[in-house]
Parts: C-alpha cells; sequence; structure tokens
C-alpha cells in the first residue's frame, strides 16, 4: 500500500470542511458571515468544496458600514451570486439615522456598525449559528478561543467559561436564544490563506493588489480617497502605487506602498515584511486588551 | 543562519520556487508538557522567533517588556511571546490552551501550548486530543518529577504515539553527559511501566539554543537529532491511519436533488477507491463504492484525513451517524463499554443520570456507573471512588440507550473517543476513551414476545400513560395523586399508583437521600413505570423527582406522547408551614440531611404539561384538571 500523506493546507481544507458540515447538521438556521476580504473568500470557496454537488446550506450576511471600498461592494455582490447563495445585507437602522461614521463619530462607528449590526441582524434572522473567518494567528484572544464558541443570549462570550474542544468532536448544543460563532479558519495562518488563494485560484478584491490610487497620510496611517465623502482638510490627495493587506472600511484602513501585482508577488512582499498584518487596522490600537473587550460585548 | 530556515533568499530571488515548496509541507500537532520553570514559555519563543512568525511591530513590544520586566537583562526574553498564560495566571483570569503557529522548509507546526499544573488537567487533555507528538520538558537540574509523570501518562493515555523527553537548561548542568544519561534512565523506567514502548530524548538549552534548530558543539557526546529536525521527521498520525481498514462517520447526507445520493464525512482510517466493497453499521447492509466526489473532479483515491463525498452502487440506508467501513473488517457495535473518563466540569459526575454521549458525529443518550476506580495522576495508584470530580480520571462502564459502532480508542480516536454533555445546561462535562464492549450487551438479547404492548392497551381500552408529579415535600403530590386514581378508577381506567414513600420500604430501601441515591432511586421507578405502561396501564407516579434531568431521562424512557410531567407547584414557605410529616422541622432542626428545598436543591420543571397551584386550588380541583387533560 503507498501512502499519501496530506500537505498542510489539504489538512487545514479537510478541518474547515468538517466543521462546516458539523454545523449545518447540528445548528437550525446558520449563516456565513461573509466580510468579502480573503478569509472570507476562502471560506466561502470552502464551504462551496464542503457541500457540493450542493450549493452551501446557508445564506450569507454582510453586516454592512456603507463605508467599505466600493470594490468591495461589487465582488460581494458577484461572488453570491456566483456560489449560487442567498445574500442578506444589514445595516443598523439607527446608525443609519444618526449618520455615523468614522470622522466623526470614533469607537462609535465600529461599535454601532459592526458590534450592534451584527447582533441585530443574528436576532432579526434567528441564526444560531454564525460562520466567522477569524485565525488564531491574528492575535492574543484569538489564540485561546474555541473553534465553536458559545455566546450567551445577549451574543456576549465568556473567555473564562468556554467548553473545552477535544478531537474533531463538537458541541454545538444550545439552549433557545444561545447562539454559536463558529471559526473554520481557526488553525490557518497569513500565510496558509495566500497560499490557498494562490493554488485554488480564488477571486480576491483588487485592492489587495497593488495599483496607483489616491493617497492621504492621517495619523500615520496611508489611506485612501475612495469617494467625495472623504473630508479633506485642506489636503490633496497623492497619486501613490499602493495595495491592502487587510480591508474594512476604507477611513479606517491602512494601505502599504507596494509595486506587487501579482499573488507570486505579494506572497513576496508578506513574507519580507516586517510588520504583522493587523497594525493596518485602526481598531486594535484603542488599548492593549481591544479586541479581548470587544469580542465579550458581541464584536466577531 | 542555520540551515533549517534559509529561506530568506529563496523568497527574494525566486518566490516560485519557493511557493512551490512549500505547498509540498505537511502538518503537525504537538503539545508542549511542563510548567514556566521549565522553560516551556522560552523554548516555544525560541521556535516561533527563529522560524520568522515575529514581525517587527510584535518584536519592538517584546524587547520593550523584555527591558521592562524580562528576566534576561539587555537580552530578549522569549518567555514574554508566549506568556500569555502567565499573565493570566497572575490576574487569575483564563487558564487555557493556547494554539501557536510556526514553519520550516518541511512542515507547518500546530502548537499546544498548556498549563503544567494539576489543576488544569482537563486543559492539558484537550490539548493531547488533537497531538501527534508530545515534548515533555525536564529541568536538568531537577530531573523526572511529579508533574514529569503525570504529564506522560496523560499523553499516553490520550494516544499520543510520540514522546519526545527535552532535557532542557543543560547550559546550568554544565552540559554534563552523566547528569543527561542519569535522566534518561530514571524516566525510561517509569515510562516502561505506565507502557510506553519508546520515547526520544534531547538535551537542549531553550535559553542558550543548544541542540533546538542547530546542532550544539557543547554537547559533542549527544548524537540523536536536534529538537526541530525530529519534529520534521517523526511520522504523523494521519500517515499511520492509512494502514489501518477504511472507516468513515457519516456526518451528512449530500442530496441535492432526486439523482444523487451521498455521504459525506472525514475519513478515520484507511484508503478508499471507487469499486471498493464497503459495509454500513451498525445496520450491516453492504454495497460498493460507486464515486468519490470532489468539487474539483471524481477522485480515484481518498485517504485517512480527508473530508469526501462517497456514493454508493445500490440504494441502502445510511444516515448522519453511521460508520462506512471496509466489507471485510467492519467495526464493532455495541450499546454498554468500559472507557476511562476525565471529568471537566465543576460540577461533580452524577453516576446514573443520563448524558448525551457524542462519539464522532453520533449523539446518543447514555448512564455513567459508578466508578470502578480512580487513578491517581501523580502515582498512577488506583483508588476507590464514588463518583469523578473536576480533572479527575477514571473506569467506568458506560451504557447506551441504543447500539453504536464504534473500535477502541487505541486503534482510532475518531471512533473510540466521546465527549460527555449535560442535558440541561449542554456543557461539555467529560470526555471518555473506549476500552472495550462489555460482554453481557453482546450476549443479552431482547426477547420479543407475542402479546405486545398494544395488545395489553387494547384489552383495557386504554391508551398507556404515566402521569408524572413533581414538587417539593408536602407539596400535595401524594393527596392529588390518591384522588386521580380513585377518580380514575371510577371511570373504569386500569391504573397503578407508585408513591415515593411506599417504593422506599421496598424496591429502593437499599437508597438513601444523596444526589447520586436520588438519580438511581428515579431511574428504578421509570423502568417500573416503563414496564406498567407496556402492560397497558395508566401510572401515576408521586416523587420530589427534584432533579430536570431524571425528570427528563425518564421522559425518554417511555413511548412518546405517553408521559406526562405535573408540577404540583406550591412554595417553600407553604410547604413548609404546612409539614405535614414534620420533616422540614427536623430538617431546619440539623436532624435531616439532604433535604430538598433545605440544603438540597429542587429544580422545577420548565415547561410542565400541567402546572397546579395548590395555593389558588383544591386537591379535588386539582384532580379534575389533571383527568380533564388526560381524557379530554
Amino acid at each position: 500500500m503507498s501512502i499519501h500523506t496530506l500537505t498542510h493546507l489539504q489538512r487545514l481544507e479537510a478541518e474547515a470542511i468538517h466543521i462546516m458540515r458539523e454545523v449545518v447538521t447540528q445548528a437550525e438556521n446558520p449563516v456565513m458571515l461573509y466580510s468579502v476580504g480573503k478569509d472570507s473568500a476562502v471560506m466561502l470557496h470552502l464551504a462551496k468544496k464542503a457541500f457540493y454537488p450542493s450549493p452551501p446550506p446557508f445564506p450569507l450576511l454582510h453586516v454592512d458600514t456603507t463605508w467599505k471600498f466600493r470594490d468591495m461592494y461589487a465582488l460581494r455582490d458577484r461572488a453570491a451570486r456566483k456560489a449560487g447563495m442567498q445574500l442578506l445585507v444589514h445595516q443598523n437602522p439607527d446608525a443609519v439615522r444618526q449618520g455615523i461614521n468614522p470622522f466623526d463619530h470614533g469607537g462609535l462607528h465600529t461599535d454601532m456598525w459592526k458590534t450592534e449590526g451584527l447582533k441585530q441582524a443574528l436576532d432579526l434572522h434567528g441564526f444560531d449559528a454564525a460562520f466567522g473567518g477569524a485565525r488564531r494567528d491574528e492575535e492574543k484572544s484569538r489564540a485561546k478561543e474555541r473553534i465553536f464558541s458559545f455566546r450567551t443570549s445577549s451574543h456576549r462570550w465568556d473567555p473564562k467559561n468556554q467548553r473545552p474542544e477535544l478531537w474533531r468532536t463538537y458541541n454545538a448544543r444550545k439552549n433557545k436564544g444561545e447562539s454559536m460563532r463558529v471559526f473554520p479558519l481557526s488553525n490557518w495562518t497569513e500565510l496558509d490563506i495566500w497560499q490557498y488563494i494562490h493554488l485554488e485560484n480564488i477571486e480576491i478584491v483588487p485592492l489587495y493588489y497593488a495599483a496607483e490610487r489616491p493617497t492621504v497620510i492621517r495619523d500615520g496611517l496611508m489611506l485612501m480617497v475612495d469617494d467625495d465623502r472623504f473630508p479633506l482638510a485642506g489636503e490633496t490627495p497623492v497619486m501613490r502605487s499602493i495595495r491592502f493587506r487587510t480591508l474594512g472600511c476604507y477611513p479606517l484602513t491602512g494601505a502599504v506602498e507596494s509595486r506587487a501585482t501579482t499573488l507570486p508577488e505579494i506572497i513576496q512582499e508578506m513574507l519580507l515584511t516586517t510588520t504583522s498584518e493587523r497594525q493596518g487596522r485602526a481598531i486594535d490600537h484603542d488599548q492593549a486588551a481591544s479586541m479581548e473587550k470587544k469580542k465579550q460585548e458581541g464584536y466577531f | 543562519m542555520n540551515e533549517i530556515y534559509k529561506t530568506d533568499a529563496l523568497i527574494a530571488e525566486n518566490i516560485d520556487a519557493y511557493l512551490e515548496t512549500h505547498q509540498h509541507k505537511t502538518m503537525l500537532r504537538f503539545i508542549t508538557c511542563g510548567s514556566v520553570d521549565d522553560g516551556k514559555s522560552t523554548l516555544i519563543g525560541r521556535l516561533l522567533y527563529d522560524s520568522k512568525m515575529i514581525f517587527e511591530d510584535q518584536l519592538a513590544t517584546l524587547e520593550a517588556d523584555s527591558r521592562r520586566v524580562g528576566t534576561q537583562g539587555e537580552a530578549i526574553d522569549f518567555a514574554l511571546l508566549v506568556d500569555g498564560l502567565a499573565a493570566e495566571r497572575e490576574q487569575g483570569i483564563t487558564i487555557d490552551v493556547a494554539y501557536r503557529f510556526f514553519a520550516t522548509e518541511k512542515r507547518k507546526f500546530i502548537v499546544a501550548d498548556t498549563p503544567g499544573h494539576e489543576q488544569y488537567t482537563r486543559n492539558m487533555v484537550t490539548g493531547a486530543s488533537t497531538a501527534d507528538l508530545a515534548v515533555i520538558l525536564i529541568d536538568a537540574r531537577k530531573g523526572v518529577l511529579t508533574q514529569t509523570r503525570r504529564h506522560s501518562y496523560l499523553a499516553h493515555l490520550l494516544g499520543i504515539r510520540h514522546i519526545v523527553l527535552a532535557v532542557n537548561k543543560m547550559d546550568l548542568v554544565g552540559y554534563d553527559h552523566a547528569v543527561f544519561d542519569a535522566i534518561v534512565a530514571e524516566y525510561r523506567a517509569f515510562s516502561e511501566s505506565i507502557g510506553i514502548a519508546e520515547f526520544t530524548p534531547v538535551p537542549i538549552s531553550g535559553l542558550a539554543g543548544d541542540n533546538i534548530t542547530t546542532r550544539s558543539d557543547k554537547t559533542p557526546w549527544y548524537d540523536g537529532p536536534v529538537l526541530l529536525e525530529h519534529l520534521e521527521t517523526v511520522e504523523l498520525d494521519q500517515s499511520a491511519n492509512q494502514h489501518k481498514p477504511f472507516r468513515m462517520p457519516v456526518q451528512w447526507v449530500n442530496r441535492p436533488n432526486l439523482d444523487f445520493r451521498g455521504f459525506s464525512g472525514t475519513i478515520a482510517a484507511g484508503q478508499v477507491r471507487p469499486g471498493d466493497e464497503i459495509r454500513v453499521l451498525p445496520s450491516g447492509k453492504t454495497s460498493r463504492i460507486s464515486r468519490i466526489v470532489a468539487y474539483d473532479g471524481d477522485l480515484d483515491l481518498a485517504v485517512a484525513g480527508q473530508a469526501v463525498t462517497l456514493c454508493f452502487e445500490d440504494e441502502i440506508d445510511c444516515s448522519r451517524g453511521q460508520v462506512i467501513t471496509a466489507a471485510k473488517s467492519p467495526v464493532e457495535v455495541a450499546d454498554q463499554f468500559e472507557a476511562s473518563v476525565i471529568w471537566m466540569d465543576e460540577e461533580e459526575m452524577v453516576p446514573g443520570r443520563a448524558y448525551w454521549l457524542k462519539v464522532g458525529p453520533q449523539t446518543v443518550s447514555a448512564t455513567v456507573a459508578h466508578p470502578k476506580y480512580q487513578v491517581n495522576v501523580n502515582t498512577m495508584e488506583h483508588l476507590a471512588a464514588k463518583t469523578l470530580d473536576l480533572n479527575a480520571i477514571g473506569v467506568a462502564n458506560i451504557t447506551t440507550d441504543r447500539d453504536i459502532p464504534f473500535t477502541a480508542y487505541e486503534e482510532s480516536r475518531d471512533l473510540g473517543g466521546f465527549i460527555l454533555i449535560d442535558k440541561m445546561t449542554n456543557r461539555t462535562v467529560g470526555a471518555g476513551l473506549i476500552h472495550f464492549a462489555l460482554r453481557r450487551a453482546q450476549n443479552i438479547h431482547w426477547q420479543a414476545t407475542d402479546i405486545d404492548r398494544t395488545h395489553h392497551a387494547n384489552l383495557k381500552n386504554q391508551k398507556p400513560m404515566v402521569l408524572w408529579m413533581t414538587g417539593l415535600s408536602g407539596s400535595g403530590k401524594s393527596t392529588i395523586a390518591n384522588i386521580v386514581e380513585m377518580k380514575l378508577a371510577r371511570m373504569n381506567r386500569h391504573t397503578f399508583l407508585l408513591d415515593g414513600d411506599n417504593v422506599r420500604h421496598g424496591l429502593n430501601k437499599d437508597l438513601g437521600f444523596t444526589d447520586a441515591d436520588r438519580v438511581e432511586n428515579i431511574r428504578r421507578v421509570g423502568e417500573v413505570a416503563r414496564l406498567m405502561t407496556d402492560a397497558g396501564l395508566i401510572v401515576i407516579t408521586a416523587f420530589i423527582s427534584p432533579f430536570r434531568s431524571e425528570r427528563e431521562m425518564v421522559r425518554g424512557m417511555m413511548q412518546p406522547g405517553e408521559f406526562m410531567e405535573v408540577f404540583i407547584d406550591t412554595p417553600l414557605e407553604e410547604a413548609e408551614r404546612r409539614d405535614v410529616k414534620g420533616l422540614y422541622a427536623k430538617a431546619r432542626a440539623g436532624q435531616l440531611k439532604n433535604f430538598t428545598g433545605i440544603d438540597s436543591p429542587y429544580e422545577p420543571p420548565e415547561a410542565p404539561q400541567i402546572r397546579i397551584d395548590t395555593t389558588r386550588m383544591t386537591a379535588e380541583q386539582a384532580a379534575d384538571l389533571i383527568i380533564e387533560k388526560l381524557i379530554p
């Protein structure tokens, strides 16, 4: 008998597929959170594989802030259509009414659009399990979070009260009103994600590739002026060859100068770079334990 | 730069060649066992640092922290990189498994970093459950300690085949060959005694970097592999499992339309090809594999560890939880087992209580008997035990409510490892490793009788039913039950009243009032009630039955729709005021122990079919209400 040792990407792929199949059989009403970033792209691709030839038996949910890059909205609609999945978009009506934006409202922007918006959407549709693309290598509090992460009926995460998780035997039982967040990419690293995108030829937002884009520099972050809502304080946007290592709301997402226009070049840059991926995100710099705190409040 | 990480040049010069190499990496999961004092964090920190998993911004933080709180003067304190756990301990918050990642040219590694103290046994068990290899750390100055024995025992128990004995801090014993040899000899004697066939000892210094990624010139007497070299070449479980017969538990039936029916799951062992003869358990039906379906096209071969979808040549029944096996070597099927049980919840195990047991994708109801013994994890001695509390490990018999396909744990973690889930809180309260099926389960068959339960019921012209009255002592259960029975008798119904006090004079006179005895009391009453419903009777019971789990257990024993929970809702103050039998007074005076409502809890039903508020209606009215529900 010849032995076929699986590569690390094949192992990670199998693990994610196994997790997704466990969720659809144990949860009553699952949903996949889709943020249009590279991790979401990988997660969606894995979902297609997990249930083939059936389409993934759950909808996609985009918790929108209205402040994403235009390229992200375009890919979002196209990707859902291609997968044959229903796409639900939720915008927190309170935030819409109050015109919450990242320029005037600081931390409230994330809090209302994302944290509150997510809770509203889950309650509105009665979802009891939500897939998220978070990885354990992203930051400290993720490193100890379970793959099946239990949430109370008020969506809170209690890091002191997590269920032991053994083998690939996942306990998704819960009482009415309680829910699970499930992270099939927990054991992937940033490099794994890029390699897999390369190997599987997965479509990602063009913003990950370098191009000439209008930019201004604020508080040490290089920001892209993606539309005319960007209030310029006497600044003149400068065209620079930039790309993004991570994508969120465009006024909060820092770009890096780059000439990488192909996936291998992106990976090359990533391997030779010297700063961690989340440095481009304003959200983490607030305070040391900011992510753990946000997660306890219900942020993904 | 050392050889293992010599990739920087290639990344810059030829990224495509680099990617090609790295797409063929394999993956090893391992666990590190030891405490901070053994240099565990330093070792992991160094592995991450040497493999470039640390970025400049993180390094800047690390350098600042090293100067501020580090223990290495101006040098980098690697321990600070991963000492999330130490910080947690100081702050008294969650101590947990943390997973870390690094990669070399040949492999990606996932490290389960778990705390080493005895109170974190459950965390170590969790980390060990997915590991192929365990690194047992020893401080060369201290040798084999109690914790070394505990960690080795747990790693072996959880089925880890590769043990590395990392004798750390060799720099502090002058790289003395004799010290190393003495520790290895002592460890060998111990490890053989618990059944560890072989292990790989390596003399290292996490701090100085000796024999971790490169061979140290300070240990010329050592000719074994350096740590990372061993981690890169050791045989993976995923490969080893392919030598075994084919097994795949079914997770999900894939049925997009009437023309396609596939069975999705992760292959637990062996290999499978189209044309292979298979058998589905527990049904025993056979067929052949027609296709192995995958997104990128059908496969000619699938192996252990892959998540696939299989199609059969014949339309045979197969559903979630069943196991597809090689036709000629199927797995066993049974409903009673001996198993090692590791208890993981703050609330101790209740022998006889029904828990959910999940093995692979299959969930069944199961009870755990009184442990045969508990294992002292420090000395491996067997101790007598009535139950298992947090972090305790014991051996006990398990009974499931139906036959399940399984293997012994040592043969397959997927088919022999299970978790226990509390039916009320849904918490994962325990883990178990199946040893073997019990003989009696295989030899006692259900005797089919010609006069069946329908016949019994038809003769009596009634629908069998259990009216289960629950409530505090003195709430009025017996009084109401008695009136209900009299009224039913007048209506020519065949009934039987099982009363708590009466049963304890006979059937259950060997039982007391501890939680475990209360559970057994209810279990026996449930079994008797079930036999009586088989005989066609309407059974009325009057038991305090304080725990939801046991009431649910009894509901589960009955045919659907033949169990009616009646909550006799009398507030504690009222029951105590009435105190018909004078028991509350005795309990308050401390003469009665474990009295429900006083020093033992009562869990009221959350959704009883009938709720009787005795402060608002008489016993007569209550009985009428119950009969109205029973015979509409």
